[in-house]
Protein backbone atom coordinates (compact mmCIF):
# COMPACT_ATOMS: atom_id res chain seq x y z
CA UNK A 1 0.00 0.00 0.00
CA UNK A 2 1.48 3.08 -0.85
CA UNK A 3 0.90 6.88 0.24
CA UNK A 4 -0.33 8.90 -2.06
CA UNK A 5 -0.38 12.99 -1.37
CA UNK A 6 -3.26 15.22 -2.34
CA UNK A 7 -2.32 18.85 -3.37
CA UNK A 8 -4.38 21.33 -1.98
CA UNK A 9 -6.25 22.29 -5.06
CA UNK A 10 -7.90 18.58 -5.50
CA UNK A 11 -8.46 17.94 -1.39
CA UNK A 12 -12.24 18.34 -2.58
CA UNK A 13 -12.42 15.85 -4.06
CA UNK A 14 -10.97 13.24 -1.66
CA UNK A 15 -12.60 15.22 1.22
CA UNK A 16 -10.14 17.48 2.51
CA UNK A 17 -7.47 14.39 2.66
CA UNK A 18 -4.14 15.15 2.10
CA UNK A 19 -2.58 11.91 2.20
CA UNK A 20 -4.36 8.94 1.71
CA UNK A 21 -3.67 5.36 1.09
CA UNK A 22 -3.83 3.32 -2.16
CA UNK A 23 -3.27 -0.18 -3.55
CA UNK A 24 -1.44 -1.17 -7.12
CA UNK A 25 1.90 -2.16 -8.33
CA UNK A 26 1.47 0.85 -10.89
CA UNK A 27 0.67 4.02 -11.16
CA UNK A 28 -1.93 2.75 -13.43
CA UNK A 29 -3.56 0.49 -10.77
CA UNK A 30 -2.55 2.87 -8.03
CA UNK A 31 -4.86 5.58 -9.89
CA UNK A 32 -7.62 3.14 -10.80
CA UNK A 33 -7.70 2.11 -6.63
CA UNK A 34 -8.41 5.82 -5.58
CA UNK A 35 -10.68 6.63 -8.39
CA UNK A 36 -13.13 3.87 -7.39
CA UNK A 37 -12.75 5.86 -4.25
CA UNK A 38 -12.52 9.30 -4.96
CA UNK A 39 -14.21 9.18 -8.64
CA UNK A 40 -13.78 13.40 -8.70
CA UNK A 41 -10.72 12.42 -9.20
CA UNK A 42 -10.03 11.25 -12.35
CA UNK A 43 -11.29 14.14 -14.51
CA UNK A 44 -8.78 16.47 -12.37
CA UNK A 45 -5.79 14.51 -12.65
CA UNK A 46 -6.34 12.93 -16.13
CA UNK A 47 -7.31 13.53 -19.74
CA UNK A 48 -8.73 10.38 -22.49
CA UNK A 49 -6.87 7.88 -19.93
CA UNK A 50 -3.53 9.95 -20.15
CA UNK A 51 -2.00 11.84 -17.19
CA UNK A 52 -3.12 15.36 -18.15
CA UNK A 53 -0.15 17.94 -19.65
CA UNK A 54 -0.68 19.86 -16.43
CA UNK A 55 -0.31 17.39 -13.90
CA UNK A 56 2.76 15.61 -12.59
CA UNK A 57 2.86 12.48 -10.64
CA UNK A 58 6.29 11.57 -9.33
CA UNK A 59 6.73 8.35 -7.35
CA UNK A 60 8.94 9.44 -4.44
CA UNK A 61 10.84 12.19 -5.87
CA UNK A 62 11.03 11.04 -9.91
CA UNK A 63 8.26 12.36 -12.15
CA UNK A 64 7.08 8.81 -13.94
CA UNK A 65 6.85 11.11 -17.45
CA UNK A 66 10.77 10.35 -17.26
CA UNK A 67 9.96 6.61 -16.22
CA UNK A 68 7.30 4.29 -17.54
CA UNK A 69 4.69 6.51 -17.37
CA UNK A 70 1.65 4.76 -16.02
CA UNK A 71 3.64 1.76 -16.17
CA UNK A 72 5.87 2.93 -13.73
CA UNK A 73 6.20 0.53 -10.74
CA UNK A 74 4.69 1.66 -7.27
CA UNK A 75 6.23 0.25 -4.25
CA UNK A 76 4.50 -0.62 -0.88
CA UNK A 77 6.57 2.27 0.82
CA UNK A 78 7.05 4.27 -1.96
CA UNK A 79 5.15 7.89 -1.69
CA UNK A 80 3.02 8.93 -5.14
CA UNK A 81 2.71 12.76 -4.92
CA UNK A 82 0.55 14.27 -7.40
CA UNK A 83 1.29 18.02 -8.49
CA UNK A 84 -0.93 20.50 -11.10
CA UNK A 85 0.49 23.64 -11.74
CA UNK A 86 -0.29 26.05 -9.07
CA UNK A 87 -0.34 29.98 -9.79
CA UNK A 88 -0.98 31.97 -6.62
CA UNK A 89 1.13 34.64 -5.68
CA UNK A 90 1.49 38.53 -5.74
CA UNK A 91 -1.94 39.68 -5.49
CA UNK B 1 60.39 34.56 20.41
CA UNK B 2 57.09 32.73 19.47
CA UNK B 3 57.41 29.41 21.12
CA UNK B 4 55.23 30.40 24.38
CA UNK B 5 53.53 28.36 26.89
CA UNK B 6 50.47 29.03 25.12
CA UNK B 7 51.66 26.40 21.91
CA UNK B 8 50.71 23.46 22.56
CA UNK B 9 53.76 20.99 22.34
CA UNK B 10 54.38 18.69 19.25
CA UNK B 11 52.69 20.82 16.90
CA UNK B 12 54.84 20.71 13.64
CA UNK B 13 56.57 24.51 13.04
CA UNK B 14 58.03 25.83 10.10
CA UNK B 15 60.25 28.96 10.18
CA UNK B 16 59.45 31.60 7.95
CA UNK B 17 61.69 31.13 5.43
CA UNK B 18 60.62 27.56 5.17
CA UNK B 19 57.44 28.45 4.88
CA UNK B 20 57.81 31.11 1.92
CA UNK B 21 59.86 27.75 0.45
CA UNK B 22 57.04 25.49 0.83
CA UNK B 23 54.70 27.68 -0.84
CA UNK B 24 56.74 28.08 -3.96
CA UNK B 25 56.27 24.30 -3.44
CA UNK B 26 52.46 24.45 -3.87
CA UNK B 27 51.66 23.81 -0.28
CA UNK B 28 48.26 25.01 0.48
CA UNK B 29 48.32 28.41 2.93
CA UNK B 30 45.73 28.92 5.31
CA UNK B 31 45.24 31.90 6.88
CA UNK B 32 43.45 31.99 10.18
CA UNK B 33 42.94 35.23 11.91
CA UNK B 34 40.52 37.67 11.34
CA UNK B 35 38.60 38.82 8.29
CA UNK B 36 39.51 42.41 9.68
CA UNK B 37 43.01 41.75 9.34
CA UNK B 38 42.78 39.62 6.27
CA UNK B 39 41.45 42.78 4.98
CA UNK B 40 44.72 44.96 5.45
CA UNK B 41 46.52 42.52 3.27
CA UNK B 42 47.02 38.67 2.97
CA UNK B 43 49.23 36.06 0.97
CA UNK B 44 47.63 36.50 -1.98
CA UNK B 45 47.15 32.12 -2.18
CA UNK B 46 46.11 31.88 0.78
CA UNK B 47 42.47 31.03 1.96
CA UNK B 48 41.11 32.28 4.95
CA UNK B 49 39.17 30.59 7.45
CA UNK B 50 39.56 32.36 11.08
CA UNK B 51 40.63 29.92 14.22
CA UNK B 52 36.91 30.03 15.66
CA UNK B 53 35.47 28.27 12.16
CA UNK B 54 38.75 25.89 11.68
CA UNK B 55 36.93 22.60 13.84
CA UNK B 56 33.47 23.79 12.02
CA UNK B 57 34.76 24.49 8.40
CA UNK B 58 37.94 23.08 7.64
CA UNK B 59 36.55 19.80 5.94
CA UNK B 60 34.65 21.81 3.62
CA UNK B 61 37.73 24.03 3.04
CA UNK B 62 40.33 21.44 2.71
CA UNK B 63 38.59 17.96 2.39
CA UNK B 64 41.86 15.62 1.71
CA UNK B 65 42.93 15.27 5.19
CA UNK B 66 46.02 14.50 3.26
CA UNK B 67 46.82 17.84 1.74
CA UNK B 68 49.92 19.68 2.42
CA UNK B 69 49.09 23.09 4.14
CA UNK B 70 51.28 25.78 5.78
CA UNK B 71 48.96 27.38 8.28
CA UNK B 72 49.69 31.18 9.31
CA UNK B 73 48.16 33.52 11.73
CA UNK B 74 49.54 37.14 12.35
CA UNK B 75 52.34 36.03 14.83
CA UNK B 76 51.97 31.67 15.25
CA UNK B 77 50.25 31.95 17.97
CA UNK B 78 46.96 31.23 16.71
CA UNK B 79 48.18 28.91 13.92
CA UNK B 80 49.53 26.55 15.72
CA UNK B 81 46.17 25.69 17.96
CA UNK B 82 44.41 25.45 14.58
CA UNK B 83 47.52 22.69 13.54
CA UNK B 84 46.35 21.10 16.60
CA UNK B 85 42.32 21.55 15.83
CA UNK B 86 43.50 20.08 12.25
CA UNK B 87 45.50 17.33 13.72
CA UNK B 88 42.50 16.21 15.81
CA UNK B 89 40.06 15.72 12.80
CA UNK B 90 43.17 13.33 11.43
CA UNK B 91 44.61 16.06 9.34
CA UNK B 92 48.12 14.69 8.99
CA UNK B 93 50.17 17.34 7.09
CA UNK B 94 49.07 20.22 7.96
CA UNK B 95 52.26 22.62 9.80
CA UNK B 96 52.39 25.93 11.19
CA UNK B 97 54.29 29.01 10.70
CA UNK B 98 56.31 30.49 13.72
CA UNK B 99 56.76 33.95 13.14
CA UNK B 100 54.96 37.10 12.46
CA UNK B 101 53.60 38.11 8.83
CA UNK B 102 56.32 40.98 9.16
CA UNK B 103 58.88 38.38 8.99
CA UNK B 104 57.00 36.95 5.96
CA UNK B 105 57.13 40.52 4.09
CA UNK B 106 60.53 41.27 5.23
CA UNK B 107 61.96 38.12 4.26
CA UNK B 108 60.25 38.62 0.62
CA UNK B 109 57.13 36.38 0.71
CA UNK B 110 54.26 37.12 -1.31
CA UNK B 111 51.75 39.83 0.08
CA UNK B 112 48.32 41.81 -0.98
CA UNK B 113 46.60 44.32 0.08
CA UNK B 114 43.33 44.29 -1.15
CA UNK B 115 41.82 47.84 -2.76
CA UNK B 116 38.39 48.83 -0.58
CA UNK B 117 35.78 47.60 -2.45
CA UNK B 118 33.53 49.49 0.13
CA UNK B 119 32.97 52.84 1.50
CA UNK B 120 33.40 53.25 5.59
CA UNK B 121 29.34 53.39 5.95
CA UNK B 122 29.19 50.00 4.13
CA UNK B 123 31.48 48.36 6.03
CA UNK B 124 29.45 49.40 8.25
CA UNK B 125 26.23 48.40 7.01
CA UNK B 126 27.15 45.35 6.04
CA UNK B 127 29.79 44.12 8.22
CA UNK B 128 27.62 40.80 9.50
CA UNK B 129 27.33 39.28 6.36
CA UNK B 130 31.16 40.95 5.29
CA UNK B 131 32.27 38.30 8.16
CA UNK B 132 30.83 35.44 6.47
CA UNK B 133 33.41 33.70 3.89
CA UNK B 134 31.55 33.22 0.76
CA UNK B 135 30.85 37.36 1.14
CA UNK B 136 33.13 39.52 2.52
CA UNK B 137 34.11 42.52 0.47
CA UNK B 138 34.05 41.31 -3.29
CA UNK B 139 30.68 39.57 -2.12
CA UNK B 140 29.48 42.37 -1.38
CA UNK B 141 30.94 44.87 -3.74
CA UNK B 142 28.69 42.28 -6.35
CA UNK B 143 25.48 42.77 -4.29
CA UNK B 144 25.86 46.26 -4.36
CA UNK B 145 26.63 45.36 -8.52
CA UNK B 146 23.33 43.83 -8.73
CA UNK B 147 19.66 44.40 -10.08
CA UNK B 148 17.22 42.37 -9.22
CA UNK B 149 14.44 42.47 -10.99
CA UNK B 150 10.39 41.90 -8.78
CA UNK B 151 7.45 40.39 -10.46
CA UNK B 152 4.71 41.85 -8.37
CA UNK B 153 5.17 43.96 -4.95
CA UNK B 154 2.47 41.68 -3.00
CA UNK B 155 2.50 38.82 -0.98
CA UNK B 156 5.52 37.05 -2.39
CA UNK B 157 7.70 39.99 -3.41
CA UNK B 158 6.95 42.10 -0.42
CA UNK B 159 9.62 39.61 2.17
CA UNK B 160 11.80 39.28 -0.95
CA UNK B 161 12.20 42.87 -1.43
CA UNK B 162 12.51 43.82 2.25
CA UNK B 163 15.42 41.63 2.85
CA UNK B 164 17.30 41.77 -0.43
CA UNK B 165 17.40 45.66 0.11
CA UNK B 166 18.03 45.20 3.52
CA UNK B 167 21.68 43.29 2.81
CA UNK B 168 22.33 45.99 -0.51
CA UNK B 169 20.88 44.89 -3.30
CA UNK B 170 22.15 47.69 -5.19
CA UNK B 171 18.94 48.36 -7.65
CA UNK B 172 15.78 46.46 -7.29
CA UNK B 173 12.76 47.07 -9.97
CA UNK B 174 9.24 46.06 -8.86
CA UNK B 175 6.77 45.52 -11.48
CA UNK B 176 2.96 45.98 -10.48
CA UNK B 177 0.38 48.19 -11.94
CA UNK B 178 -2.12 47.47 -8.57
CA UNK B 179 -2.63 49.93 -5.65
CA UNK B 180 -2.53 49.05 -1.82
CA UNK B 181 -5.60 47.50 -0.84
CA UNK B 182 -6.52 47.04 2.63
CA UNK B 183 -6.93 42.77 2.17
CA UNK B 184 -3.30 43.04 0.97
CA UNK B 185 -1.99 44.00 4.44
CA UNK B 186 -2.38 40.65 6.26
CA UNK B 187 0.60 39.45 4.01
CA UNK B 188 1.79 41.94 1.97
CA UNK B 189 4.10 43.40 4.64
CA UNK B 190 5.99 45.67 2.52
CA UNK B 191 2.64 48.21 2.64
CA UNK B 192 0.93 49.91 5.34
CA UNK B 193 -2.42 51.36 6.76
CA UNK B 194 -2.06 55.08 5.64
CA UNK B 195 -0.81 54.25 2.53
CA UNK B 196 -4.56 52.20 1.28
CA UNK B 197 -5.08 53.21 -2.28
CA UNK B 198 -1.05 54.28 -2.91
CA UNK B 199 -0.02 52.40 -6.25
CA UNK B 200 2.01 49.56 -4.75
CA UNK B 201 5.47 50.35 -6.37
CA UNK B 202 5.00 54.09 -5.14
CA UNK B 203 4.21 52.48 -1.76
CA UNK B 204 7.28 50.10 -1.74
CA UNK B 205 9.57 52.35 -2.44
CA UNK B 206 9.13 54.46 0.38
CA UNK B 207 9.18 51.03 2.48
CA UNK B 208 12.43 50.03 0.77
CA UNK B 209 14.31 53.47 0.71
CA UNK B 210 13.70 53.92 4.48
CA UNK B 211 14.82 50.88 5.09
CA UNK B 212 18.25 51.19 2.70
CA UNK B 213 18.33 54.71 1.29
CA UNK B 214 21.25 53.44 -0.80
CA UNK B 215 18.81 50.47 -2.49
CA UNK B 216 17.97 52.28 -6.19
CA UNK B 217 14.25 50.84 -6.52
CA UNK B 218 12.99 51.52 -10.27
CA UNK B 219 9.04 51.36 -10.37
CA UNK B 220 7.52 49.37 -13.15
CA UNK B 221 3.97 50.50 -12.70
CA UNK B 222 2.52 48.63 -15.25
CA UNK B 223 1.53 44.50 -15.88
CA UNK B 224 3.82 42.24 -17.67
CA UNK B 225 2.64 41.27 -20.74
CA UNK B 226 4.26 39.78 -23.70
CA UNK B 227 4.28 43.09 -25.15
CA UNK B 228 6.99 44.46 -22.51
CA UNK B 229 8.62 41.82 -20.95
CA UNK B 230 11.52 41.68 -22.64
CA UNK B 231 12.26 45.22 -22.33
CA UNK B 232 11.23 44.84 -18.25
CA UNK B 233 13.81 42.23 -17.72
CA UNK B 234 16.59 43.01 -20.37
CA UNK B 235 18.84 45.12 -18.00
CA UNK B 236 17.99 42.75 -14.76
CA UNK B 237 20.63 39.90 -13.55
CA UNK B 238 17.85 37.62 -12.09
CA UNK B 239 14.18 38.03 -12.13
CA UNK B 240 11.85 36.69 -8.77
CA UNK B 241 8.60 35.70 -9.90
CA UNK B 242 5.80 36.18 -7.69
CA UNK B 243 2.30 36.38 -10.05
CA UNK B 244 -0.87 35.48 -9.89
CA UNK B 245 -1.79 33.89 -12.82
CA UNK B 246 -0.89 31.10 -15.62
CA UNK B 247 -0.18 33.59 -18.63
CA UNK B 248 2.47 35.49 -16.74
CA UNK B 249 4.12 33.04 -15.53
CA UNK B 250 4.61 31.82 -19.55
CA UNK B 251 5.05 35.03 -21.12
CA UNK B 252 7.63 35.60 -18.53
CA UNK B 253 9.35 32.24 -18.86
CA UNK B 254 9.54 32.09 -22.87
CA UNK B 255 11.17 35.54 -22.33
CA UNK B 256 13.68 34.75 -19.36
CA UNK B 257 14.68 31.83 -21.56
CA UNK B 258 15.65 33.56 -24.78
CA UNK B 259 17.64 36.42 -22.76
CA UNK B 260 19.04 33.76 -20.41
CA UNK B 261 17.50 35.49 -17.13
CA UNK B 262 17.69 33.01 -14.28
CA UNK B 263 14.05 33.26 -12.71
CA UNK B 264 13.29 32.34 -9.44
CA UNK B 265 9.51 30.95 -9.13
CA UNK B 266 7.55 30.63 -5.90
CA UNK B 267 3.62 29.86 -5.87
CA UNK B 268 1.30 29.80 -2.74
CA UNK B 269 -1.69 28.02 -2.04
CA UNK B 270 -4.01 27.93 0.97
CA UNK B 271 -1.53 26.61 3.47
CA UNK B 272 1.08 25.01 0.59
CA UNK B 273 3.84 26.58 -1.27
CA UNK B 274 6.72 25.97 -3.64
CA UNK B 275 9.65 27.18 -5.08
CA UNK B 276 12.04 26.84 -7.90
CA UNK B 277 15.22 27.98 -9.73
CA UNK B 278 15.04 28.17 -13.38
CA UNK B 279 18.09 28.47 -14.98
CA UNK B 280 18.02 28.79 -18.83
CA UNK B 281 19.87 25.68 -20.43
CA UNK B 282 21.59 24.85 -16.95
CA UNK B 283 18.22 23.35 -15.91
CA UNK B 284 14.95 22.91 -16.62
CA UNK B 285 12.43 26.00 -17.28
CA UNK B 286 8.98 26.19 -16.43
CA UNK B 287 7.25 24.88 -19.87
CA UNK B 288 9.72 22.24 -18.93
CA UNK B 289 7.90 21.45 -15.90
CA UNK B 290 4.55 22.40 -17.05
CA UNK B 291 4.12 22.13 -20.72
CA UNK B 292 0.74 23.24 -21.24
CA UNK B 293 -1.70 26.06 -19.07
CA UNK B 294 -3.94 23.79 -16.65
CA UNK B 295 -7.80 25.75 -17.60
CA UNK B 296 -8.82 29.00 -15.62
CA UNK B 297 -11.12 26.83 -12.70
CA UNK B 298 -8.47 24.75 -11.36
CA UNK B 299 -5.85 28.06 -11.18
CA UNK B 300 -7.33 29.93 -8.49
CA UNK B 301 -5.99 33.36 -7.25
CA UNK B 302 -5.20 33.98 -3.67
CA UNK B 303 -8.40 36.26 -4.05
CA UNK B 304 -10.66 33.36 -4.85
CA UNK B 305 -8.51 30.33 -2.62
CA UNK B 306 -7.54 32.82 0.59
CA UNK B 307 -4.01 32.50 1.37
CA UNK B 308 -2.05 32.25 5.14
CA UNK B 309 -0.53 35.46 6.05
CA UNK B 310 2.63 34.13 6.83
CA UNK B 311 2.71 31.80 3.88
CA UNK B 312 3.58 34.05 1.13
CA UNK B 313 6.59 35.05 3.99
CA UNK B 314 8.39 31.39 4.23
CA UNK B 315 8.08 31.37 0.51
CA UNK B 316 9.29 34.54 -0.95
CA UNK B 317 12.38 34.60 1.48
CA UNK B 318 13.32 31.14 -0.29
CA UNK B 319 13.20 33.09 -2.97
CA UNK B 320 15.26 35.45 -1.86
CA UNK B 321 17.62 33.24 -0.51
CA UNK B 322 18.11 31.73 -3.88
CA UNK B 323 18.82 35.10 -5.59
CA UNK B 324 22.10 35.74 -3.18
CA UNK B 325 23.45 32.35 -3.82
CA UNK B 326 22.56 33.16 -7.90
CA UNK B 327 24.24 36.23 -7.23
CA UNK B 328 27.26 35.15 -5.26
CA UNK B 329 27.86 31.96 -7.02
CA UNK B 330 27.72 30.04 -4.59
CA UNK B 331 25.90 26.71 -2.91
CA UNK B 332 23.37 24.42 -4.50
CA UNK B 333 20.25 27.00 -6.28
CA UNK B 334 17.02 25.08 -6.39
CA UNK B 335 17.91 24.29 -10.59
CA UNK B 336 16.25 20.98 -10.99
CA UNK B 337 14.30 21.09 -7.71
CA UNK B 338 11.05 21.91 -6.53
CA UNK B 339 10.64 22.20 -3.21
CA UNK B 340 6.96 21.83 -1.63
CA UNK B 341 6.24 23.62 1.92
CA UNK B 342 3.29 22.40 3.47
CA UNK B 343 2.75 24.97 6.55
CA UNK B 344 0.45 22.65 8.28
CA UNK B 345 2.91 19.80 8.76
CA UNK B 346 5.80 21.96 8.84
CA UNK B 347 7.32 20.05 6.20
CA UNK B 348 9.36 20.32 3.36
CA UNK B 349 9.30 17.76 0.17
CA UNK B 350 11.45 17.81 -2.60
CA UNK B 351 11.24 16.45 -6.23
CA UNK B 352 13.51 16.36 -9.13
CA UNK B 353 12.40 17.83 -12.33
CA UNK B 354 14.35 17.73 -15.40
CA UNK B 355 14.94 19.58 -18.81
CA UNK B 356 12.82 18.44 -21.49
CA UNK B 357 14.98 18.32 -24.43
CA UNK B 358 11.41 18.32 -26.58
CA UNK B 359 10.59 21.80 -24.49
CA UNK B 360 9.15 23.84 -26.53
CA UNK B 361 11.21 27.26 -25.13
CA UNK B 362 14.38 26.36 -24.02
CA UNK B 363 14.74 22.52 -25.89
CA UNK B 364 16.51 21.90 -28.74
CA UNK B 365 14.61 22.46 -31.06
CA UNK B 366 13.21 25.71 -29.91
CA UNK B 367 15.65 27.56 -31.87
CA UNK B 368 17.68 29.69 -29.18
CA UNK B 369 21.12 28.74 -29.12
CA UNK B 370 22.24 27.25 -25.71
CA UNK B 371 25.25 29.89 -25.38
CA UNK B 372 27.12 30.63 -22.41
CA UNK B 373 25.36 29.41 -19.12
CA UNK B 374 23.73 32.06 -16.83
CA UNK B 375 25.46 31.32 -13.30
CA UNK B 376 29.15 30.75 -13.73
CA UNK B 377 29.37 27.66 -11.05
CA UNK B 378 26.01 26.06 -12.29
CA UNK B 379 26.24 22.52 -12.91
CA UNK B 380 24.46 20.90 -15.60
CA UNK B 381 20.95 19.07 -14.17
CA UNK B 382 20.07 17.49 -17.35
CA UNK B 383 18.84 13.95 -17.45
CA UNK B 384 18.18 12.12 -20.79
CA UNK B 385 14.20 11.76 -21.37
CA UNK B 386 11.39 12.15 -23.32
CA UNK B 387 8.01 13.49 -22.14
Amino acid sequence: MSNVRIPPVLRETTGGSRTVTAHGATVDEVLGDLFVRYPALRERVTTDGELSPFVNLYVNDRDVRYREGLATAVGPDDTVILLPAMAGGAR
Amino acid sequence: MTNQSATPPRIPEVTVPEAIHLAEQGYRILDVREAGEWNQGHIPTATLLPLAEVANRVESVIPDKGTRVVVHCAAGVRSARAVARMQALGYTNAVSMRGTIFDWRRAGGAWEVPQSLLTPAQERRYSRQLLIPEIGQKGQRRLLDSRVLLIGAGGLGSPAALYLAASGIGTIGLVDDDVVDESNLQRQVLHTADRVGVPKTESARITLNALNPETRIVEHRERLTADNVERLIADYDVVVDGTDNFDTRYVLNDAAVRLRKPVVHGSIYRWDGQVTTFVPFDGPCYRCMYPTQPPEELAPACAVAGVLGVLPGIVGLLQANEVFKLLLGVGEPLAGRLLMFDAMGTTFEEVRIWRDPACPACGDAAGVPAATAAVPNGAAYQEAGVR
